[in-house]
């Protein structure tokens, strides 16, 4: 599983489970330092403009406030909202990025100001030119600050909750109505197409009606040729049902046939369906 | 290998969801001391997550689910095995924080100091050998007349030359300052070569400048205008000089048996403490800069500012020798 998914930091966990973060490319973190610059930009001019109110008083203290605001805000906007954020400025929230500890850890904030520390060096000659050529050279993005602050740029993970019901619906499925068909579909079934079938289920509202007409129909073949159900079980099943019943079999699923409407009575007869359901090959 | 997934998914989701609910408040609240019963059952839902992360990986037909899993799993994960304190502010600690890491990395400090200080003799050195080289080395504009003319032209000068400007000039004096520190600190990742740059052309400046004053009779003006603010602010580049090559001894790492990474990670908060505390020694020399140095003879005695300018740097030295050192 690691080795084939490019583009992601795998760590693997002290009881031996591996969990990844899907690491930002270098246009994304370039739209997310956009927003964060017009941000930056925005909140200064405000301030400064603020800081013009004080030159009632004096005009000098005015002047000087603003030197001092922007560059507070300038060099301090990073490190705070990432610090508060945890690992987040407003340009990441809105990319859906965050910068996290390079072994997985929680971030710290000695992380978080070295790494927005470097960030001078990391714009040098001019648009982060030094940062860019570091980041596409480095395993995993990083530029010269976050390899001194030992940080990675990833995507967000998704924190919700699936909808649990979509991959596993308790319903009446006719297929399990063969338990020794079933069990022959369950050994068949190649685990790639099954996770072809899972994600085309889940996902299904997001296909074109005819898209998912072709879909479920290929799909349906497929799994048709695997076992070949008695016609009573499959009869009236759109090739979307029957995937769906033909999922349900393979997860084991619960929603079975409380009503069998037949039953392998002998061995002998259970040897002679499973041969006749064998795929033609 | 999961035989059920619709059982997994019943009999696993109440832990799924607890540990979501625990680490939403752990995250919220990360100060937050927990009993030892919280803590256990924490770990007890991260290995039963684990666990069930474990089993659908063998499995890998249901992306979503698995995704919601690591992310749990590496949200407790990050809890769990985090063995470094959470940022704290304790004042005294912080303040005594700054001297100690300063002492830890003294080596750095002095080979800072040793550059600057080739630097100045550089400076220095051309400075003598060729006056005319003047309109490379200084770094301001005002330095360019001779020494006794600004002299005479600063003695002459009423006490309210900078009213108007002076904060200004101190906020933009101290920006300034703070931005050089931590650029020499951030040069240190180009292998200490940056910081070496910024240190040396420093020092050069500031040799050149000693030269130009000392050779045309200046020195107890050059002293009274430098020592108020110089004796903080010098060293606080030099301390950005020492956290460059803080950072460039862990990119280096001669001789040391551990990873880059953990190099890193080890001076990580050193080099902030140091930066950080160089920042604050920058606004007190730009305040000093603007409403002290500024100020001659008439206004303020020399014997005054140079006294000034010992006592800060007495005051600094002890400051760095000692501060913290009994409970270390």
């Amino acid at each position: 599983m690691s080795s084939s998914r490019k583009n992601a930091l795998m760590i693997e966990t002290p009881e031996g489970v591996v969990f990844s973060y899907e690491l930002a490319t270098p246009v994304t973190r370039a739209l997310a330092w956009a927003v964060d610059a017009a941000v930056i930009g925005a909140v200064s001019t405000t301030a400064a403009k603020l800081a013009q109110a004080f030159s009632i008083l004096s005009p000098d203290w005015a002047k000087g406030l603003g030197v001092i605001l922007y560059f507070v805000i300038s060099t301090g906007y990073a490190m705070v909202f990432e610090w508060r954020w945890r690992g987040q400025t407003l340009g990441k929230r809105v990319m859906g990025l965050r910068v996290i500890d390079a072994q997985g850890l929680r971030l710290q904030f000695s992380q978080i100001a070295v790494r927005n520390l470097l960030r001078p060096v990391d714009t040098l000659p001019l648009f982060y030119l030094v940062g860019g050529i570091t980041s596409l050279l480095n395993r995993h993005g990083q530029r010269l600050g976050d390899l001194a602050a030992n940080t990675v740029v990833a995507h967000q993970t998704s924190r919700l909750q699936p909808d649990l019901d979509q991959i596993a619906p308790a319903r009446y499925n006719s297929l399990l109505a063969y338990p020794q068909l079933a069990a022959r579909l369950r050994s068949l079934a190649s685990p790639e197409a099954v996770g072809i079938a899972v994600r085309a289920l889940t996902q299904r509202d997001g296909y074109d009606p005819p898209a998912r007409v072709e879909l479920f129909r290929d799909l349906g073949a497929y799994f048709r040729s695997l076992v070949r159900f008695p016609d009573v079980a499959v009869e009236g099943l759109t090739d979307e049902q029957y995937v769906r019943s033909a999922l349900r079999v393979i997860y084991g699923g619960s929603g079975g046939a409380n009503t069998p409407v037949c039953r392998v009575e002998t061995p002998l007869d259970a040897f002679r369906a499973s041969t006749e359901s064998r795929p033609a090959q | 290998m999961i035989i059920d997934l619709p059982r997994f998914v019943k009999t696993e989701k109440p832990y799924w969801d607890e540990l979501q609910e625990l680490l939403h408040e752990i995250e919220a609240e990360s100060e937050r001391r927990m009993p030892l019963a919280a803590i256990q059952r924490l770990h007890y839902l991260y290995e039963r997550c684990s666990a069930d992360l474990a089993r659908l990986n063998t499995f890998s037909t249901e992306p979503r689910l698995q995704a919601y899993l690591e992310s749990l799993v590496s949200r407790a994960y990050s809890e769990i095995h985090e063995t470094r304190a959470p940022m704290r502010l304790r004042w005294k600690s912080l303040l005594l924080s700054f001297p100690r890491a300063f002492r830890r990395h003294l080596g750095a400090f002095q080979l800072s100091l040793a550059v600057t200080l080739v630097g100045c003799a550089f400076g220095w050195f051309v400075m003598m050998q060729d006056p005319q080289s003047k309109a490379v080395l200084m770094p301001f504009r005002q330095l360019m007349v001779s020494p006794s003319e600004r002299v005479a032209k600063e003695e002459a000068a009423g006490p309210d030359r900078l009213t108007g400007v002076k904060a200004t000039f101190s906020a933009e004096l101290m920006s300034n300052n703070i931005r050089v520190t931590m650029l020499a600190m951030a040069a240190g990742i180009t292998w200490g070569v940056g910081t070496l740059l910024v240190l040396f052309s420093n020092g050069v400046s500031l040799g050149a400048v000693m030269q130009d004053y000392v050779a045309g009779g200046q020195s107890t003006f050059l002293a009274a205008w430098l020592l108020p603010h110089g004796s903080i602010e010098i060293p606080a580049i030099l301390l950005g000089g020492q956290a460059g090559f803080i950072l460039a001894g862990a990119l280096i790492g001669w001789g040391s048996h551990r990873s880059r990474t953990e190099r890193f990670r080890l001076v990580a908060g050193d080099l902030l403490t140091i930066v950080a505390g160089a920042a604050c020694m920058l606004v007190w020399a730009g305040i000093v800069e603007a409403f002290v140095s500024q100020y001659h003879r008439p206004v303020i005695p020399y014997g005054l500012k140079i006294g000034f300018g010992i006592c800060e740097l007495i005051a600094l030295s002890a400051f760095f020798g000692w501060a913290g050192r009994e409970s270390q």
